[in-house]
């Protein structure tokens, strides 16, 4: 049993006795992005070279003997879109695109013949610099990846390799060593905002529930991440396991509960088993258990699934599902720290935010506020995709500037054909559903809680969608107008019905049926379902079509009054124009034309009529030469 | 008795074989419900009205919340899926990067529409879903549990067209 310091030197000590003769240390991406672009392949096809090449590749390890070379599988390592990534240690070496074939390259000239593989090292396109390691690619140097630090290193699956690098002393300490009281107050010293959405005080929450007298407490982690457009927490959970429910441990302590549900999202099959395992793994360590470093107190874990529901990441949603019942939010008061799971008091927190506590404990709440700003002190991380060259994870601190994460780490804004473009920045969509938008106006804006919600939007989970000029704004609030009325959970009318006719009204305009009417009746309905609603869903499920009234109201006039659609991506108002240059004059689409609308002399260029026009789009069928755009 | 029918209820006694063994795992707890059902499910690939009820009466709770539950999440399927369950995302990322244009083609190739949304042979479910996690590879479809990034409309019908030539040997 692990009861003391003691016992985790010990296991560090021995994975490092295991490792020393290990010579080189491969480790290949299996992140979902990674495995996606065939990671796994790569990483047999690297075994298999490196017993090619007369060396003994080790996967587990156990007895290891001089010379070997160590293979090993990360969680994500951000660069998503870079994928496979391979990193070659000792020194660093970072291959990108990495495909089976390269295997045999890769081994003979980085293992064999100490060089480098050139044609896999990534080339920085905006100074056309080689970059041999990850510390060198623009895209990493301009983060601080402090929570995401070891996910992209470290094996997942192997307890040892977390507690050699420190892990669970943060727990040993919070058990052993702090009172409940102090656990609460390091963590409200060091400023630590839940990183779910709202940003409310951690060290603020844990001390309300720790104040409840009850002989029943729980911990809840919410791994439900239902922001499309966001993948940091899942990337945690498959990434690096153990810190998650290190935190969860430290919470539990500073709650004094006993028990702890991690609920994870259906659609992350990995995660929830990499959990499962971390979870197991804890405890065949005794490190969960009844007796936990020695100080008498008990804690365990259990890992559930969720099935499918966006309203369950709320919190009082996610209990009801843990009770087995409808995931419907309930009104609050009271709060979960007074009535929380089968009515006892009750910490919910998002994996991010614990992912942060151990490091807290560790290093303490003045080295937490060194990055960040005042009000809102440490880092972010956010998943970057949508119109950006370089998609993935990221990790900065708050107060960063999107500009500095859009074209510093990002690459820069990219169009429909993928080319980097300078002028074809438009928008970023921020905190999912519940969010709206910033534009070219918020560049240098410090991105931070507070900061982010005076402009009308909201950090979130922290999915940046980079949005370029063909994309057309009313299809994006409608969009997510779609998601938040499918998913509402139908107990109160402003929500269930409201966004109906918000969604209904958005329509309209993208079909250039809308009158001057229109965006007041918008309006209006935006604020009443914001006012009227139960639960965070209904309160926010506006905020993206008020925010993109905000910031591109034109865009919605020119929709209802000039039956345009400036991106030109409004199917219903798209104006079908004949190239003169391509069309023959056959004649085909005017027979063809339901309408009449096609008119032109044999053998000339014909034209179409705007106002007669019914954009069925027959004409551009039926041309020969694709001379009919713009259906 | 005809042997049809005799093997018909040796495959319903056998049926809710399985079932009892779930529901003792979690010692007939009704708090248990969704874990339960989530286990049926991956037994049958969905959930059965009659199942659905037997689990109900073991509960002791009414056949209505057990059906209440399981509509309303979104991963219980109450009819049989297909073989071959591609998921195609329609998260924002995903969104902006054109996914729609992929559910259209996938629709149209298998004939199939959001509510019916099996192939009648079987072989094939195609079902939107709001974001599958992997977003840095936008736009990305999933075929069972294998992820498919960067997903054009012509690879998806390759990769369909792929499993029917598979299926069809
Ligand atoms: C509709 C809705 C969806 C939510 N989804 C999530 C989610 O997916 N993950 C999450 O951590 N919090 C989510 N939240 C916020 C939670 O209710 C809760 O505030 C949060 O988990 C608290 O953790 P924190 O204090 O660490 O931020 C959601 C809230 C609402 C209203
Ligand atoms: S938005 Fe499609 S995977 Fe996340």
């Amino acid at each position: 049993m692990l009861t003391d310091m003691q016992s985790l030197e010990q296991i560090k000590q021995g994975y490092d006795k295991t490792v020393k003769p290990i010579q080189y240390r491969i480790i290949i991406c299996a992140g979902t992005g990674c495995v996606a672009n065939g990671s796994l392949k790569v990483f047999e096809a690297l075994k298999k070279e490196v017993e090619a090449n007369g060396l003994t590749a080790v996967v587990t390890l156990e007895d290891c003997s001089e010379g070997q070379v160590h293979l090993s599988k990360s969680g994500c390592q951000g660069f998503c879109q870079m994928g496979p990534l391979v990193t070659i240690e000792p020194e660093g070496i970072l291959y990108v695109k990495v495909k089976a074939e390269d295997a045999a390259e890769i081994i003979k000239t980085t293992l064999i013949d100490k060089s480098k593989v050139e044609r896999l090292l990534y080339v920085d396109p905006a100074h056309g610099q080689i970059c041999h390691t990850q510390k060198e690619i623009p895209f990493y140097a301009q983060q601080k990846r402090i929570e995401l630090g070891d996910c992209g290193y470290i094996d997942p699956e192997d307890i040892r390799e977390y507690i050699a690098r420190s892990g669970y002393q943060a727990a040993r300490r919070a058990y052993a060593k702090m009172t409940a009281q102090q656990v609460c107050e390091e963590i409200t010293a060091s400023g630590l905002r839940g990183r779910g959405g709202g940003g409310f005080p951690t060290g603020k929450k844990w001390a309300l529930t720790l104040q409840q007298k009850s002989d029943k407490k729980y911990v809840i982690c919410n791994g439900d991440e239902g922001d499309p457009g966001a993948f940091m927490d899942r990337s945690l959970m498959e990434g690096n396991p153990h810190r998650v429910l290190e935190g969860i441990m430290i919470a539990g302590r500073a709650i004094e509960a006993d028990f702890a549900y991690v609920y994870v999202r259906a659609e992350y099959p990995l995660a929830v088993e990499r959990v499962r395992k971390a979870v197991e793994d804890a405890r065949a360590l005794g490190i969960l258990g009844t007796d936990i470093f020695g100080s008498g107190m008990a804690f365990d874990c259990e890992v559930m699934e969720g099935a499918g529901a966006f309203v369950c990441g709320e919190e009082t949603a996610l209990m009801a599902s843990i009770e087995g019942q409808r995931g419907m939010p309930r009104p609050k008061p009271p709060f979960p720290a007074q009535s929380g799971l089968w009515g006892k008091p009750t910490v919910i927190n998002n994996v991010e935010t614990l992912a942060c506590v151990p490091l807290i404990i560790t290093n303490g709440p003045g080295w937490y506020r060194e990055s960040g700003t005042q009000g809102s002190p440490g880092t972010k991380t956010f998943a970057l995709t949508g119109h950006v060259a370089n998609t993935g994870l990221i990790e900065v601190p708050f107060g960063s500037t999107l500009r500095k994460i859009v074209f510093d780490i990002g690459g820069g804004v990219t169009d429909a054909t993928g080319e980097i473009d300078p002028d074809a920045f438009k928008a970023v969509q921020i905190g999912g559903p519940s969010g709206g938008c910033l534009t070219k106006e918020h560049l240098d804006y410090p991105l931070d809680f507070d900061t982010v919600k005076k402009i009308g939007a909201m950090v979130g989970s922290g999915g940046l969608v980079v949005m370029n000029n063909k994309t057309c704004m009313v299809q994006i609030a409608h969009f997510f107008m779609r998601f938040t009325q499918n998913e509402s959970c139908g107990k109160c009318v402003p929500c269930r019905e409201g966004t109906k006719q918000m969604l209904l009204l958005l329509e309209q305009i993208m079909e250039g049926k809308a009158t001057a009417k229109t965006l007041d009746t918008l309006q209006t309905l935006a604020e009443a379902v914001q006012k009227g609603s139960l639960c965070g869903l209904g309160k926010t499920a506006p905020n993206p079509v008020l925010s993109t009234l905000r910031y591109f109201r034109h865009e919605y006039e020119a929709h209802i009054f000039q039956k345009r659609c400036p991106a030109g991506a409004c199917k219903a108002l798209a104006m079908p124009e004949i190239v003169a240059e391509l069309c023959k004059g056959c004649g085909l689409c005017a027979r063809k034309c339901p309408v009449g609308a096609i008119t032109g002399e044999r053998k000339q260029p014909h034209k179409i009529d705007a106002d007669k026009c019914i954009r069925c789009g027959a004409c551009a069928q039926v041309c020969k030469f694709n001379a009919v755009t713009g259906v | 008795m005809c042997s049809s029918c005799c093997n018909a209820q040796q495959e319903q006694v056998r049926r809710f074989e399985k079932v009892c063994r779930i529901l003792d795992k979690h010692q007939h707890n009704p708090s248990r419900l969704i874990p339960i059902l989530q286990e049926v499910q991956k037994e049958y690939r969905y959930l059965p009205e009659e199942v659905m009820a037997f689990i109900a009466t073991s509960l002791g709770i009414s056949p209505a919340k057990v059906y209440g539950v399981a509509s309303f999440y979104a991963n219980f399927a109450l009819k049989p899926k297909g073989k071959y369950v591609i998921h195609i995302c329609e998260g924002t990322a995903c969104h902006v990067k054109g996914s729609g244009k992929i559910k259209d083609a996938l629709f149209k190739k298998l004939n199939v529409t959001t509510e019916n949304n099996t192939t009648p042979d079987m072989l094939f479910t195609v079902q939107p879903v709001s974001c599958l996690g992997a977003c840095g590879l936008a736009p990305v479809m999933t075929v069972n549990e294998e992820v498919h990034g960067q997903v054009t409309p012509e690879a998806a019908m390759a990769i369909v067209d792929e499993i029917i030539k598979k299926e069809r040997n």
